[in-house]
């Protein structure tokens, strides 16, 4: 993940060469803002993106986006930006199996990276799913085809220089025996952020914290690179704000 | 004359011909609109409304969590329904019943809107902890009460009493209202799956569409105990979630508020977390014990309370922040044993030397009760 518009706690702890990014949340910590702060940064550094979005429609995180300065709609218009507004994606019934609608979207979104990577302004590619548990409920359970398409996913970013971010809502897989999609994601992941409430409880200052676990420093020769991270955040309009616990006054 | 912002008691009979907000900026009756696009309906209980920034905001979905020794759940979702007869609202109901229809007959009528009342509310919202006494001999004539309080929130409130009603709960609602009303019943209790009713959901909700200006008619969708263990669908975990999910989709595009009650006990908590997810307003009643000795002793009011109102999630639109309240868990109370109010919790003075509480000032309803200490 390129580190263009960071200099913030979170850019310094996600480091740069991410290729997958998992973001868990909880309900009383939502992570969205994670989602809308990788997304600004990767359309913001020339790079380019495909939103899968099954939580919101389009107008949400245009209008989010743009409080945060990033022209969605502009970007969608020059194509740096595809948008896949899966609010209504049913997995199977009338257009076939639940494995047929995922395959088809995954073709889309193999098209797009492979024309993104044999244009003249190839760039890096993000690919946003928000959120790998909505992907389940259109599956109508079937973790399986969920895995089958993550994976896919995953397999392009080892061949194609693309990034993939994924949103999951963790707590929904606590005390599960079949921890099955949180573990996997957890096990392909170079970077996990995991957003959770304060154990003190709500504060108007401090809107939860944020821990940071970069796998992906082993790939790189920096033996006493940190590689967990824990810091506070607070969401604001335009942006969202990361520091140590205690220093804010 | 200074009639914004004025705290002071002695009130000018008249205020500023200002155009009355709530009615000039909503088209249709019982919408109001706020900031960022966001359009509103009440709740039906003016202190939720409140507490909520607003109201129920349209487009989205509120989800209650209900509590298995309690039916208070059933107390808000009568206030929701109730609110929405009254402001001629379509409303589609759906509960585990054989009888839906039935349900409407238990739907409360507004307070009859009586000089006391009107004058109780306003002192209510001048809040000083000696308000009460000044008033009490002044009769204001009934078609002055809408110069009442050049207190800006008071005259808030008495805006409000058009977009919000406070209902008698031990009133029905007249029959004559619920007659030639749109009101749609379906019972679920019955079902092998949810398809029927997401049918009459997608036919209810394409009458419904969603413009900017908000000038259209707003319409409430009310479903009591979605995962009752009694309906014939409750195994299918998957189905119910993915109604769920499709049943935001459709509202997020139209003018409507869903509002779903559910005993989330009966579900695997995996999937109780999924529907808390999916909500965009979250409220869960927890039951309060009778004759709690040690609850009694901490709170102050503990013997008007019926139950615990938590909020856990408010809906926002077009925006990342969450929000914050000063007190997400309130206390249920029926004021004069006839409507609903919500209030704040507060911990009653542990020994009777420190100090007054701050129950009166800081409770959404004059309370008027003193500590004696």
């Amino acid at each position: 993940m390129e580190e263009y518009g960071g200099g913030d706690l979170l850019s310094e702890a996600m480091g740069s060469a991410a290729r997958v990014v998992v973001v868990e949340d909880c309900v009383e910590a939502p992570g969205a803002f994670v989602l809308h702060l990788l997304l600004k940064r990767a359309l913001a550094s020339c790079g380019a993106a495909a939103f899968l979005a099954l939580a919101q429609p389009f107008s949400h995180y245009d209008r989010v986006l743009r409080k945060m300065g990033c022209n969605l709609s502009l970007h969608r218009r020059n194509e740096r930006l595809h948008f896949f507004e899966l609010l209504g994606f049913r997995g199977g019934a009338r257009e076939g199996t639940i494995a047929d609608s995922f395959v088809r979207l995954y073709n889309e979104i193999q098209r797009l990276v492979e024309a993104n990577r044999a244009g003249e302004n190839a760039s890096q590619f993000t690919v946003v799913i928000d959120d790998a548990s909505l992907l389940e409920v259109v599956a109508l359970g079937s973790v399986n085809d969920v895995l089958n398409f993550l994976h896919y996913c995953f397999a392009l970013t080892s061949e194609m220089n693309c990034t993939l971010v994924v949103l999951i809502h963790e707590d929904i897989y606590a005390d599960e025996e079949k921890m099955g999609l949180l573990l996997h994601l957890r096990y392909i992941a170079d970077l996990v952020i995991k957003a959770a409430p304060l154990s003190t409880g709500l504060a108007a200052d401090v809107h939860g914290q944020l821990s940071v676990v970069n796998k992906g420093t082993f790939r790189e020769q920096k033996a006493k690179a940190q590689k967990v991270w824990n810091f506070h955040f607070k969401v604001k309009e335009n942006g969202t704000d990361f520091f140590y616990p205690g220093t804010r006054h | 004359m200074a009639a914004a912002g004025g705290r002071t008691l002695g009130r000018s009979s008249f205020s500023r011909a200002t155009s009355n907000p709530v009615a000039s900026s909503s088209g249709a009756s019982g919408v109001k609109i706020g900031p960022n696009g966001a359009a509103f309906v009440s709740s039906g209980i003016p202190d939720l409304d409140r507490i909520l920034g607003g109201g129920f905001l349209l487009g989205s979905v509120v989800m209650i969590m209900e509590d298995a020794d309690v039916p208070h759940h059933l107390l808000l979702l009568r206030c929701f329904m109730s609110q929405g007869v009254v402001h001629k609202q379509p409303l589609l109901f759906s509960g585990a019943m054989k009888e839906p229809r039935l349900f409407l007959g238990t739907l409360p009528a507004p307070v009859s809107s009586s000089k006391e009342d009107g004058r109780y509310r306003a002192m209510g919202a001048a809040a000083s902890s000696d308000g009460q006494a000044n008033d009490e001999g002044l009769r204001i004539a009934w078609q002055y009460k809408k110069y009442f309080g050049d207190d800006s929130r008071a005259e808030h409130k008495d805006n409000k009493q058009e977009f919000s009603n406070d209902f008698d709960l031990r009133k029905p609602l007249e029959r004559h209202l619920l007659n030639g009303q749109n009101i749609e019943c379906v019972s679920i209790q019955d079902a092998d799956t949810l398809s029927g009713l997401q049918d009459c959901c997608t036919s209810f909700l394409s009458k419904l569409p969603r413009k900017d200006g908000g000038s259209l008619t707003a319409g409430r969708i009310a479903i009591q105990s979605l995962c009752a263990p009694q309906c014939r669908y409750f195994e299918k975990d998957w189905d119910m979630v993915s109604f769920i999910r499709s049943l935001k989709a459709m509202v997020r595009s139209s003018n409507s508020v869903a509002v779903i009650t559910f005993p989330s006990t009966v579900l695997s908590n995996s999937f109780c977390k999924r529907w808390q997810h999916l909500a965009d307003t979250l409220l869960s009643i927890k039951a309060i014990p009778d004759e709690d000795k040690d609850l009694a002793k901490l709170l102050t009011g503990y013997q008007d309370m019926v139950g615990f109102l938590r909020v856990h999630k408010v809906a926002q639109t077009n925006s990342q922040v969450p929000v914050i309240l000063e007190a997400s868990t309130l206390s249920l109370k029926l004021r004069k044993r006839r409507s609903l109010v919500l209030e704040r919790l507060n911990q009653a003075p542990v020994d009777g030397s420190s100090g007054p509480s701050s129950a009166a000032s800081s409770s959404c309803s004059s309370q008027g009760s003193q500590l004696d200490f």
